[in-house]
Protein backbone atom coordinates (compact mmCIF):
# COMPACT_ATOMS: atom_id res chain seq x y z
CA UNK A 1 0.00 0.00 0.00
CA UNK A 2 1.45 3.41 -0.69
CA UNK A 3 1.40 6.20 2.25
CA UNK A 4 -1.26 8.39 1.93
CA UNK A 5 1.68 10.88 3.07
CA UNK A 6 5.22 10.76 2.82
CA UNK A 7 7.73 13.83 4.14
CA UNK A 8 11.27 12.52 2.88
CA UNK A 9 14.52 14.01 4.45
CA UNK A 10 13.36 17.41 4.93
CA UNK A 11 14.74 20.58 6.82
CA UNK A 12 14.27 24.32 7.55
CA UNK A 13 16.11 26.93 8.82
CA UNK A 14 15.13 30.09 10.34
CA UNK A 15 18.45 32.14 10.03
CA UNK A 16 21.27 30.27 12.27
CA UNK A 17 18.44 28.64 13.83
CA UNK A 18 17.97 24.74 12.44
CA UNK A 19 14.02 23.81 12.74
CA UNK A 20 13.73 20.90 11.24
CA UNK A 21 16.85 18.71 10.58
CA UNK A 22 15.90 15.98 7.45
CA UNK A 23 13.02 14.53 9.22
CA UNK A 24 11.17 11.59 6.95
CA UNK A 25 7.44 10.60 7.91
CA UNK A 26 5.10 7.99 6.61
CA UNK A 27 1.18 8.00 6.86
CA UNK A 28 -0.86 5.45 5.82
CA UNK A 29 -4.80 6.36 4.74
CA UNK A 30 -6.89 5.87 7.21
CA UNK A 31 -4.68 6.19 10.05
CA UNK A 32 -4.16 7.96 13.27
CA UNK A 33 -1.01 9.59 14.16
CA UNK A 34 0.08 11.09 16.92
CA UNK A 35 3.15 13.45 16.91
CA UNK A 36 4.24 15.11 20.52
CA UNK A 37 7.39 16.35 21.49
CA UNK A 38 8.75 19.37 23.60
CA UNK A 39 7.80 23.03 23.12
CA UNK A 40 10.30 24.38 19.92
CA UNK A 41 10.34 20.97 18.81
CA UNK A 42 9.47 21.70 15.41
CA UNK A 43 5.84 20.25 15.52
CA UNK A 44 4.40 23.32 13.93
CA UNK A 45 7.21 23.82 11.47
CA UNK A 46 6.83 20.23 10.35
CA UNK A 47 3.04 21.23 9.71
CA UNK A 48 3.46 24.35 8.19
CA UNK A 49 6.20 22.79 5.68
CA UNK A 50 3.60 20.19 4.81
CA UNK A 51 1.05 22.31 4.42
CA UNK A 52 2.37 24.71 2.59
CA UNK A 53 2.79 27.78 4.96
CA UNK A 54 6.42 27.58 5.21
CA UNK A 55 8.39 26.25 2.12
CA UNK A 56 11.45 23.41 3.27
CA UNK A 57 14.67 23.80 1.91
CA UNK A 58 15.80 20.71 1.63
CA UNK A 59 14.09 17.04 0.76
CA UNK A 60 10.51 16.56 -0.48
CA UNK A 61 6.70 16.39 0.28
CA UNK A 62 4.19 13.76 -1.35
CA UNK A 63 0.65 13.52 -0.88
CA UNK A 64 -0.97 10.44 -2.83
CA UNK A 65 2.66 9.92 -4.98
CA UNK A 66 2.41 13.33 -6.03
CA UNK A 67 5.38 15.71 -5.17
CA UNK A 68 3.86 19.07 -3.64
CA UNK A 69 6.80 21.06 -3.59
CA UNK A 70 6.68 24.48 -4.50
CA UNK A 71 2.90 24.39 -4.32
CA UNK A 72 1.43 26.99 -2.28
CA UNK A 73 -1.11 25.98 0.66
CA UNK A 74 -4.45 27.01 -0.88
CA UNK A 75 -3.50 24.44 -3.85
CA UNK A 76 -2.18 21.39 -1.16
CA UNK A 77 -5.87 22.37 0.67
CA UNK A 78 -7.61 21.52 -3.05
CA UNK A 79 -5.98 18.45 -3.22
CA UNK A 80 -6.90 17.33 0.07
CA UNK A 81 -4.57 18.26 3.10
CA UNK A 82 -6.56 20.60 5.77
CA UNK A 83 -5.12 21.90 8.62
CA UNK A 84 -6.41 23.51 11.55
CA UNK A 85 -4.61 26.07 13.78
CA UNK A 86 -2.79 25.88 16.97
CA UNK A 87 -4.83 29.41 17.97
CA UNK A 88 -8.20 29.69 16.21
CA UNK A 89 -7.88 32.04 13.50
CA UNK A 90 -11.99 32.16 12.56
CA UNK A 91 -12.79 35.10 10.01
CA UNK A 92 -14.04 37.38 12.45
CA UNK A 93 -16.49 39.54 10.22
CA UNK A 94 -18.33 36.23 9.48
CA UNK A 95 -20.83 34.42 10.89
CA UNK A 96 -20.48 30.43 12.23
CA UNK A 97 -22.30 29.91 8.74
CA UNK A 98 -20.11 32.12 6.76
CA UNK A 99 -17.23 30.72 7.85
CA UNK A 100 -17.57 27.36 6.99
CA UNK A 101 -18.74 28.65 3.60
CA UNK A 102 -15.29 29.98 2.49
CA UNK A 103 -13.42 26.44 2.31
CA UNK A 104 -16.93 25.23 0.56
CA UNK A 105 -16.93 27.94 -2.42
CA UNK A 106 -12.77 27.40 -2.76
CA UNK A 107 -12.04 24.19 -1.81
CA UNK A 108 -15.08 21.45 -2.73
CA UNK A 109 -16.32 23.84 -5.74
CA UNK A 110 -12.87 24.26 -7.63
CA UNK A 111 -12.71 20.47 -6.78
CA UNK A 112 -15.92 19.37 -8.21
CA UNK A 113 -16.69 22.07 -10.64
CA UNK A 114 -19.69 24.29 -9.40
CA UNK A 115 -22.41 21.36 -8.27
CA UNK A 116 -23.50 22.88 -5.26
CA UNK A 117 -26.80 25.34 -5.89
CA UNK A 118 -27.07 28.11 -2.68
CA UNK A 119 -29.79 25.51 -0.66
CA UNK A 120 -27.30 22.77 -0.99
CA UNK A 121 -24.34 25.48 0.46
CA UNK A 122 -26.55 26.45 3.33
CA UNK A 123 -27.07 23.14 4.29
CA UNK A 124 -23.47 21.54 3.88
CA UNK A 125 -22.73 24.06 6.65
CA UNK A 126 -25.58 23.12 8.79
CA UNK A 127 -24.31 19.73 8.27
CA UNK A 128 -20.55 20.85 9.35
CA UNK A 129 -21.97 23.08 12.43
CA UNK A 130 -24.31 20.23 13.70
CA UNK A 131 -21.17 17.75 13.37
CA UNK A 132 -19.06 19.71 16.23
CA UNK A 133 -22.80 21.01 18.21
CA UNK A 134 -22.63 24.48 17.48
CA UNK A 135 -25.67 24.60 14.70
CA UNK A 136 -27.42 26.95 17.41
CA UNK A 137 -25.15 29.42 16.91
CA UNK A 138 -25.03 29.38 13.08
CA UNK A 139 -25.88 33.20 13.04
CA UNK A 140 -23.35 34.51 15.63
CA UNK A 141 -19.62 35.79 15.29
CA UNK A 142 -17.04 34.18 16.02
CA UNK A 143 -16.28 36.66 19.28
CA UNK A 144 -19.49 35.36 21.11
CA UNK A 145 -17.56 31.80 21.63
CA UNK A 146 -16.03 30.33 24.49
CA UNK A 147 -12.65 28.70 23.43
CA UNK A 148 -13.88 25.22 23.29
CA UNK A 149 -16.47 26.46 20.60
CA UNK A 150 -13.62 28.16 18.97
CA UNK A 151 -11.32 24.94 18.52
CA UNK A 152 -14.36 23.13 16.87
CA UNK A 153 -15.39 25.96 14.50
CA UNK A 154 -11.50 25.68 13.63
CA UNK A 155 -11.99 21.74 13.09
CA UNK A 156 -15.26 22.33 11.34
CA UNK A 157 -13.94 24.90 9.01
CA UNK A 158 -10.82 22.05 7.95
CA UNK A 159 -13.33 19.29 7.47
CA UNK A 160 -15.43 21.60 5.54
CA UNK A 161 -12.67 21.20 2.75
CA UNK A 162 -13.00 17.43 2.41
CA UNK A 163 -9.89 16.70 3.24
CA UNK A 164 -8.47 12.99 3.08
CA UNK A 165 -5.24 14.30 5.43
CA UNK A 166 -6.65 15.99 8.37
CA UNK A 167 -3.71 18.00 10.74
CA UNK A 168 -5.08 18.80 14.18
CA UNK A 169 -2.40 21.33 15.95
CA UNK A 170 -2.93 21.50 19.41
CA UNK A 171 -6.61 21.71 19.35
CA UNK A 172 -7.23 20.22 22.70
CA UNK A 173 -4.94 22.96 24.75
CA UNK A 174 -5.86 24.83 27.75
CA UNK A 175 -9.54 22.63 27.65
CA UNK A 176 -11.01 20.99 30.25
CA UNK A 177 -11.20 17.04 30.61
CA UNK A 178 -14.77 16.98 29.05
CA UNK A 179 -14.06 19.37 26.84
CA UNK A 180 -11.16 17.21 25.50
CA UNK A 181 -13.04 14.17 25.08
CA UNK A 182 -15.64 16.34 23.13
CA UNK A 183 -13.03 17.19 20.42
CA UNK A 184 -11.34 13.61 20.99
CA UNK A 185 -14.54 11.63 20.14
CA UNK A 186 -15.07 14.70 17.05
CA UNK A 187 -11.80 12.99 15.63
CA UNK A 188 -12.42 9.33 15.90
CA UNK A 189 -15.90 10.47 14.45
CA UNK A 190 -13.99 11.99 11.67
CA UNK A 191 -11.37 9.16 11.27
CA UNK A 192 -14.27 6.68 11.17
CA UNK A 193 -15.37 8.55 8.25
CA UNK A 194 -12.41 7.92 6.64
CA UNK A 195 -10.68 11.02 7.54
CA UNK A 196 -6.75 10.11 7.80
CA UNK A 197 -5.72 12.52 10.87
CA UNK A 198 -2.49 13.86 12.21
CA UNK A 199 -2.83 14.86 15.80
CA UNK A 200 0.13 17.30 17.22
CA UNK A 201 -0.56 17.67 20.94
CA UNK A 202 0.89 17.88 24.46
CA UNK A 203 -2.18 16.11 26.79
CA UNK A 204 -0.63 12.90 26.61
CA UNK A 205 -3.76 10.92 27.91
CA UNK A 206 -5.37 12.18 24.51
CA UNK A 207 -2.63 10.93 22.63
CA UNK A 208 -2.21 8.07 23.58
CA UNK A 209 -5.66 6.78 23.63
CA UNK A 210 -6.43 8.45 20.20
CA UNK A 211 -2.93 7.79 18.25
CA UNK A 212 -2.19 4.21 16.66
CA UNK A 213 1.30 5.67 16.13
CA UNK A 214 3.10 7.96 17.63
CA UNK A 215 6.15 10.37 16.29
CA UNK A 216 8.31 11.96 18.38
CA UNK A 217 10.45 15.83 17.58
CA UNK A 218 12.79 16.64 19.43
CA UNK A 219 15.26 20.05 18.35
CA UNK A 220 13.88 19.50 14.55
CA UNK A 221 14.73 15.49 14.69
CA UNK A 222 12.81 12.31 14.54
CA UNK A 223 13.83 10.55 17.89
CA UNK A 224 10.83 7.87 17.61
CA UNK A 225 7.94 6.96 15.73
CA UNK A 226 6.22 3.37 16.15
CA UNK A 227 3.52 1.89 19.17
CA UNK A 228 2.50 4.47 21.21
CA UNK A 229 3.04 2.55 24.35
CA UNK A 230 6.83 1.31 22.74
CA UNK A 231 7.22 4.99 22.16
CA UNK A 232 6.81 6.67 25.57
CA UNK A 233 8.87 3.72 27.05
CA UNK A 234 12.44 4.69 24.82
CA UNK A 235 14.82 5.75 26.74
CA UNK A 236 15.04 8.81 24.22
CA UNK A 237 12.22 10.24 24.20
CA UNK A 238 12.15 9.63 28.27
CA UNK A 239 15.44 11.73 28.72
CA UNK A 240 13.60 14.42 26.04
CA UNK A 241 11.32 15.10 28.12
CA UNK A 242 12.19 14.37 32.04
CA UNK A 243 15.82 15.19 31.48
CA UNK A 244 18.52 13.22 32.60
CA UNK B 1 -34.42 41.92 6.74
CA UNK B 2 -35.17 42.48 3.19
CA UNK B 3 -32.85 40.33 0.71
CA UNK B 4 -32.58 41.98 -2.77
CA UNK B 5 -30.98 39.94 -5.60
CA UNK B 6 -28.41 41.38 -7.95
CA UNK B 7 -30.73 41.76 -10.97
CA UNK B 8 -33.21 44.02 -8.68
CA UNK B 9 -31.01 45.82 -7.56
CA UNK B 10 -29.19 46.80 -10.52
CA UNK B 11 -32.40 47.93 -12.02
CA UNK B 12 -33.18 49.84 -8.55
CA UNK B 13 -30.09 51.56 -9.16
CA UNK B 14 -30.33 52.15 -12.58
CA UNK B 15 -33.85 53.83 -11.91
CA UNK B 16 -32.24 55.64 -9.38
CA UNK B 17 -29.74 57.10 -11.62
CA UNK B 18 -32.34 57.81 -14.32
CA UNK B 19 -34.65 59.75 -11.62
CA UNK B 20 -31.61 62.00 -10.44
CA UNK B 21 -30.97 62.30 -14.59
CA UNK B 22 -34.26 63.34 -15.07
CA UNK B 23 -34.69 65.69 -11.95
CA UNK B 24 -31.19 67.81 -13.15
CA UNK B 25 -32.22 67.99 -16.81
CA UNK B 26 -35.79 69.37 -15.42
CA UNK B 27 -33.75 71.69 -12.73
CA UNK B 28 -31.19 72.42 -15.81
CA UNK B 29 -28.35 74.73 -13.88
CA UNK B 30 -25.24 74.39 -14.95
CA UNK B 31 -23.46 74.92 -11.15
CA UNK B 32 -25.64 72.35 -10.03
CA UNK B 33 -23.95 69.53 -12.93
CA UNK B 34 -20.67 70.91 -12.98
CA UNK B 35 -20.95 70.15 -8.52
CA UNK B 36 -22.73 67.45 -8.93
CA UNK B 37 -20.08 65.93 -11.06
CA UNK B 38 -17.59 66.13 -8.31
CA UNK B 39 -19.60 64.29 -6.25
CA UNK B 40 -19.92 61.72 -8.46
CA UNK B 41 -16.72 61.56 -9.00
CA UNK B 42 -16.06 60.67 -5.72
CA UNK B 43 -18.43 58.05 -5.62
CA UNK B 44 -16.51 56.42 -7.86
CA UNK B 45 -13.00 57.19 -6.01
CA UNK B 46 -14.51 56.05 -3.16
CA UNK B 47 -16.57 52.72 -4.03
CA UNK B 48 -13.26 51.92 -6.34
CA UNK B 49 -11.11 52.67 -3.35
CA UNK B 50 -13.15 50.37 -1.01
CA UNK B 51 -12.83 47.47 -3.19
CA UNK B 52 -9.35 46.81 -2.27
CA UNK B 53 -8.96 48.98 1.33
CA UNK B 54 -12.86 47.71 2.81
CA UNK B 55 -13.26 44.65 1.24
CA UNK B 56 -9.88 42.99 1.12
CA UNK B 57 -8.00 45.78 4.14
CA UNK B 58 -5.30 46.68 2.47
CA UNK B 59 -5.41 50.98 2.81
CA UNK B 60 -4.07 52.49 -1.19
CA UNK B 61 -2.33 56.32 -0.43
CA UNK B 62 -2.66 56.42 -4.29
CA UNK B 63 -5.68 56.56 -5.82
CA UNK B 64 -4.57 59.96 -7.23
CA UNK B 65 -2.04 57.92 -8.95
CA UNK B 66 -4.84 55.50 -10.75
CA UNK B 67 -7.27 58.39 -11.22
CA UNK B 68 -4.20 60.58 -12.90
CA UNK B 69 -3.48 58.13 -14.79
CA UNK B 70 -7.10 57.63 -16.76
CA UNK B 71 -7.48 61.84 -16.78
CA UNK B 72 -3.79 61.60 -18.87
CA UNK B 73 -4.37 58.67 -21.05
CA UNK B 74 -7.30 60.90 -22.11
CA UNK B 75 -4.68 64.17 -22.40
CA UNK B 76 -2.53 61.61 -24.51
CA UNK B 77 -5.34 60.10 -26.93
CA UNK B 78 -6.86 64.12 -27.40
CA UNK B 79 -3.40 64.73 -28.81
CA UNK B 80 -2.93 61.56 -30.51
CA UNK B 81 -6.03 60.11 -31.79
CA UNK B 82 -9.57 61.81 -30.80
CA UNK B 83 -12.18 59.52 -29.55
CA UNK B 84 -15.36 60.03 -28.03
CA UNK B 85 -15.31 60.25 -24.13
CA UNK B 86 -16.98 56.44 -23.61
CA UNK B 87 -13.84 55.01 -25.00
CA UNK B 88 -11.75 57.17 -23.30
CA UNK B 89 -13.25 55.63 -19.96
CA UNK B 90 -12.57 52.43 -21.45
CA UNK B 91 -9.36 53.31 -22.18
CA UNK B 92 -8.55 54.67 -18.98
CA UNK B 93 -10.09 51.84 -17.61
CA UNK B 94 -7.62 49.82 -18.90
CA UNK B 95 -4.75 51.42 -18.07
CA UNK B 96 -5.44 51.83 -14.88
CA UNK B 97 -6.57 48.72 -14.52
CA UNK B 98 -3.58 47.47 -15.59
CA UNK B 99 -1.16 49.90 -13.41
CA UNK B 100 -3.29 48.44 -10.58
CA UNK B 101 -2.09 44.86 -11.46
CA UNK B 102 1.31 45.70 -11.92
CA UNK B 103 1.19 46.89 -8.77
CA UNK B 104 -0.07 44.38 -6.86
CA UNK B 105 2.00 41.74 -8.12
CA UNK B 106 5.25 44.19 -6.88
CA UNK B 107 3.66 45.50 -3.39
CA UNK B 108 1.43 42.82 -2.26
CA UNK B 109 4.10 40.68 -0.39
CA UNK B 110 4.09 43.78 1.76
CA UNK B 111 1.59 43.99 4.52
CA UNK B 112 -0.43 46.94 6.80
CA UNK B 113 1.53 50.12 7.00
CA UNK B 114 3.93 49.03 4.29
CA UNK B 115 1.61 48.51 1.61
CA UNK B 116 0.09 51.85 2.20
CA UNK B 117 3.82 53.16 1.92
CA UNK B 118 4.46 51.64 -1.31
CA UNK B 119 1.14 53.25 -2.86
CA UNK B 120 2.18 56.61 -1.74
CA UNK B 121 5.85 56.10 -3.67
CA UNK B 122 4.03 55.05 -6.53
CA UNK B 123 1.85 57.79 -7.23
CA UNK B 124 5.22 60.49 -6.48
CA UNK B 125 7.02 58.39 -9.22
CA UNK B 126 4.63 58.51 -11.66
CA UNK B 127 3.57 62.26 -11.02
CA UNK B 128 7.62 63.13 -11.47
CA UNK B 129 7.32 60.82 -14.96
CA UNK B 130 4.42 62.94 -16.20
CA UNK B 131 6.30 66.33 -14.96
CA UNK B 132 8.69 65.09 -17.26
CA UNK B 133 6.44 64.12 -20.46
CA UNK B 134 6.36 67.03 -22.70
CA UNK B 135 3.90 65.30 -25.12
CA UNK B 136 1.12 65.83 -22.32
CA UNK B 137 1.84 68.99 -21.51
CA UNK B 138 4.74 68.10 -18.72
CA UNK B 139 4.75 70.29 -15.65
CA UNK B 140 3.17 73.27 -17.63
CA UNK B 141 -0.16 71.17 -18.19
CA UNK B 142 -2.30 70.40 -21.10
CA UNK B 143 -5.49 72.21 -22.26
CA UNK B 144 -8.73 70.51 -23.77
CA UNK B 145 -10.94 72.83 -25.02
CA UNK B 146 -14.32 71.89 -24.17
CA UNK B 147 -17.04 72.24 -26.51
CA UNK B 148 -20.12 74.12 -25.68
CA UNK B 149 -22.57 71.75 -26.69
CA UNK B 150 -22.74 68.06 -27.62
CA UNK B 151 -24.90 66.91 -30.94
CA UNK B 152 -26.57 64.23 -31.11
CA UNK B 153 -27.51 61.79 -33.85
CA UNK B 154 -30.74 63.33 -35.16
CA UNK B 155 -29.66 66.62 -34.40
CA UNK B 156 -30.63 67.35 -30.95
CA UNK B 157 -28.00 69.27 -28.94
CA UNK B 158 -27.52 69.13 -25.33
CA UNK B 159 -25.32 71.20 -23.22
CA UNK B 160 -21.76 69.24 -22.57
CA UNK B 161 -21.17 69.97 -19.17
CA UNK B 162 -24.69 68.12 -19.27
CA UNK B 163 -23.20 64.89 -21.02
CA UNK B 164 -20.28 64.85 -19.07
CA UNK B 165 -22.46 64.74 -15.66
CA UNK B 166 -24.90 61.75 -17.77
CA UNK B 167 -20.92 60.18 -17.83
CA UNK B 168 -20.16 60.40 -14.35
CA UNK B 169 -23.59 59.43 -13.06
CA UNK B 170 -23.55 56.26 -15.53
CA UNK B 171 -20.04 55.08 -14.22
CA UNK B 172 -21.10 55.73 -10.47
CA UNK B 173 -24.16 53.84 -11.07
CA UNK B 174 -21.85 50.74 -12.33
CA UNK B 175 -19.37 51.05 -9.95
CA UNK B 176 -21.97 50.49 -7.23
CA UNK B 177 -23.82 47.97 -9.08
CA UNK B 178 -19.95 46.36 -9.47
CA UNK B 179 -19.46 46.73 -5.57
CA UNK B 180 -22.82 45.14 -4.40
CA UNK B 181 -22.65 42.34 -6.91
CA UNK B 182 -18.95 41.40 -5.75
CA UNK B 183 -20.17 41.68 -2.24
CA UNK B 184 -22.61 39.17 -2.35
CA UNK B 185 -20.50 36.98 -4.95
CA UNK B 186 -17.53 33.65 -4.09
CA UNK B 187 -15.19 36.69 -4.72
CA UNK B 188 -16.39 39.12 -2.22
CA UNK B 189 -15.86 36.22 0.15
CA UNK B 190 -12.31 35.77 -0.41
CA UNK B 191 -11.77 39.08 -0.36
CA UNK B 192 -13.34 39.31 3.29
CA UNK B 193 -11.01 36.09 4.41
CA UNK B 194 -8.07 38.37 3.02
CA UNK B 195 -9.13 41.37 5.32
CA UNK B 196 -10.22 38.86 8.13
CA UNK B 197 -6.79 36.71 8.06
CA UNK B 198 -4.83 35.66 4.91
CA UNK B 199 -3.09 32.32 6.57
CA UNK B 200 -6.49 30.80 7.42
CA UNK B 201 -7.88 31.77 4.03
CA UNK B 202 -4.95 30.11 2.34
CA UNK B 203 -5.74 26.70 4.93
CA UNK B 204 -9.39 26.98 3.24
CA UNK B 205 -7.85 26.73 -0.24
CA UNK B 206 -8.37 30.69 -1.17
CA UNK B 207 -5.77 31.82 -3.66
CA UNK B 208 -4.92 34.53 -1.92
CA UNK B 209 -2.69 36.63 -4.35
CA UNK B 210 -4.89 36.17 -7.46
CA UNK B 211 -7.77 37.54 -5.37
CA UNK B 212 -5.56 40.43 -4.33
CA UNK B 213 -4.55 40.94 -7.73
CA UNK B 214 -8.26 40.77 -9.04
CA UNK B 215 -8.66 43.63 -6.24
CA UNK B 216 -5.98 45.83 -7.35
CA UNK B 217 -6.57 45.72 -11.09
CA UNK B 218 -10.78 46.38 -10.06
CA UNK B 219 -10.22 49.15 -7.83
CA UNK B 220 -7.82 50.60 -10.21
CA UNK B 221 -9.68 50.72 -13.01
CA UNK B 222 -12.56 52.01 -11.72
CA UNK B 223 -9.97 55.08 -10.66
CA UNK B 224 -9.24 55.27 -14.28
CA UNK B 225 -12.44 55.82 -15.64
CA UNK B 226 -13.04 58.38 -12.80
CA UNK B 227 -10.26 60.43 -14.30
CA UNK B 228 -10.80 59.54 -17.77
CA UNK B 229 -13.48 62.33 -18.47
CA UNK B 230 -11.59 64.59 -15.71
CA UNK B 231 -9.64 66.82 -18.36
CA UNK B 232 -12.99 67.54 -20.31
CA UNK B 233 -14.21 68.86 -17.09
CA UNK B 234 -11.49 70.58 -15.56
CA UNK B 235 -10.63 72.32 -19.22
CA UNK B 236 -6.88 72.54 -17.99
CA UNK B 237 -4.91 69.66 -16.71
CA UNK B 238 -1.69 70.14 -14.66
CA UNK B 239 0.14 67.22 -12.74
CA UNK B 240 -0.39 69.14 -9.12
CA UNK B 241 -3.72 68.80 -10.07
CA UNK B 242 -4.82 65.16 -11.33
CA UNK B 243 -1.85 63.74 -8.30
CA UNK B 244 -3.79 66.30 -5.76
CA UNK B 245 -4.04 65.13 -2.44
CA UNK B 246 -7.51 66.04 -2.21
CA UNK B 247 -8.26 62.95 -4.44
CA UNK B 248 -5.81 60.16 -1.94
CA UNK B 249 -7.32 61.93 0.76
CA UNK B 250 -10.77 62.17 -0.02
CA UNK B 251 -11.25 58.39 -1.43
CA UNK B 252 -10.04 57.07 1.62
CA UNK B 253 -11.93 59.96 4.20
CA UNK B 254 -15.31 59.05 2.37
CA UNK B 255 -15.60 55.14 2.82
CA UNK B 256 -13.97 55.38 6.18
CA UNK B 257 -16.93 57.89 7.64
CA UNK B 258 -19.63 56.11 5.37
CA UNK B 259 -18.40 52.57 6.59
CA UNK B 260 -16.13 50.40 4.63
CA UNK B 261 -17.55 46.62 4.69
CA UNK B 262 -20.42 47.29 2.57
CA UNK B 263 -21.26 49.17 -0.96
CA UNK B 264 -23.51 51.90 0.83
CA UNK B 265 -20.35 53.36 3.02
CA UNK B 266 -19.04 54.65 0.16
CA UNK B 267 -22.40 56.27 -1.12
CA UNK B 268 -22.73 57.95 2.05
CA UNK B 269 -19.30 59.19 2.67
CA UNK B 270 -18.93 60.33 -0.97
CA UNK B 271 -22.63 62.44 -0.71
CA UNK B 272 -22.11 63.86 2.52
CA UNK B 273 -18.43 65.07 2.19
CA UNK B 274 -18.79 65.68 -1.39
CA UNK B 275 -21.59 68.28 -0.45
CA UNK B 276 -20.34 69.27 2.24
CA UNK B 277 -17.08 70.52 0.53
CA UNK B 278 -18.96 71.82 -2.19
CA UNK B 279 -21.03 74.22 0.21
CA UNK B 280 -17.60 75.24 1.70
CA UNK B 281 -16.06 75.98 -1.58
CA UNK B 282 -18.85 78.44 -2.24
CA UNK B 283 -19.56 79.67 1.11
CA UNK B 284 -15.98 80.55 2.85
CA UNK B 285 -13.12 78.92 0.33
CA UNK B 286 -11.90 76.29 -1.46
CA UNK B 287 -8.87 75.99 0.85
CA UNK B 288 -11.11 74.77 3.50
CA UNK B 289 -11.84 71.39 1.52
CA UNK B 290 -9.21 69.36 3.03
CA UNK B 291 -9.64 71.06 6.27
CA UNK B 292 -13.13 69.77 6.56
CA UNK B 293 -12.18 66.29 5.58
CA UNK B 294 -9.52 65.92 7.99
CA UNK B 295 -11.70 67.33 10.95
CA UNK B 296 -14.14 64.53 10.00
CA UNK B 297 -12.34 62.08 9.85
CA UNK B 298 -10.91 62.84 13.33
CA UNK B 299 -14.40 63.35 14.65
CA UNK B 300 -15.67 60.24 13.08
CA UNK B 301 -12.42 57.65 13.90
CA UNK B 302 -13.23 58.65 17.52
CA UNK B 303 -16.99 58.67 17.15
CA UNK B 304 -17.81 55.83 14.97
CA UNK B 305 -14.98 53.81 13.89
CA UNK B 306 -17.04 51.35 12.04
CA UNK B 307 -18.20 54.44 9.77
CA UNK B 308 -22.16 55.87 9.46
CA UNK B 309 -22.75 52.03 8.52
CA UNK B 310 -21.61 50.65 11.26
CA UNK B 311 -23.36 53.33 13.70
CA UNK B 312 -26.67 52.33 12.47
CA UNK B 313 -26.32 48.85 12.17
CA UNK B 314 -25.36 49.29 15.78
CA UNK B 315 -28.39 51.17 16.74
CA UNK B 316 -30.28 48.81 14.93
CA UNK B 317 -29.09 46.04 16.41
CA UNK B 318 -29.81 47.30 20.27
CA UNK B 319 -32.99 48.62 19.00
CA UNK B 320 -33.79 45.41 18.04
CA UNK B 321 -32.62 42.99 21.35
CA UNK B 322 -33.46 45.70 24.23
Amino acid sequence: MTALLHVDNISKRFGGFVALDGIDLEVQPGERLGLIGPNGSGKSTLVNCICGTLQNENGSVQFEGQPLDGLAAHQRTHRGLARSFQLPRPFHSMNLVDNLRVPLLYTVHSRLGPLRSAGDLDSRCLELLEMVGLAAKAKQMPRDLTQVEMRKLELARAVGAEPKLLIADESMAGLSHSEIDDILKLLMRLNERGITIIMIEHIMSAVMSFSQRLAVLVSGKKVADGKPEDVVRDPEVVRAYLGQ
Amino acid sequence: MIVVNTGKFSLITIAVGAVVMAFSHWVNVDYLYFASYTILQFIVLATAWNILGGYCGYVNFGSAAFFAMGAYSSVFMHKFFPVPIPVLIVIGALVSGIAGLGMGYLTLRLRGSFFAIATLALAVVLQTLVVNWDFVGGSRGAYIIRPETLELPGGIEINYIEYLFFLMLSLAVFAIITARTIERSQLGFGFATIRDDEMAAEASGVPTLRVKLIATTISGAFMGMAGAPFPYYIGYLQPSSAFGLEYAVNSIAMPMIGGTTSWIGPLVGAILLGSAQQYATVTISSAVNLLIVGLMLVGFVIIAPNGIVGLVQERLRKWRQP
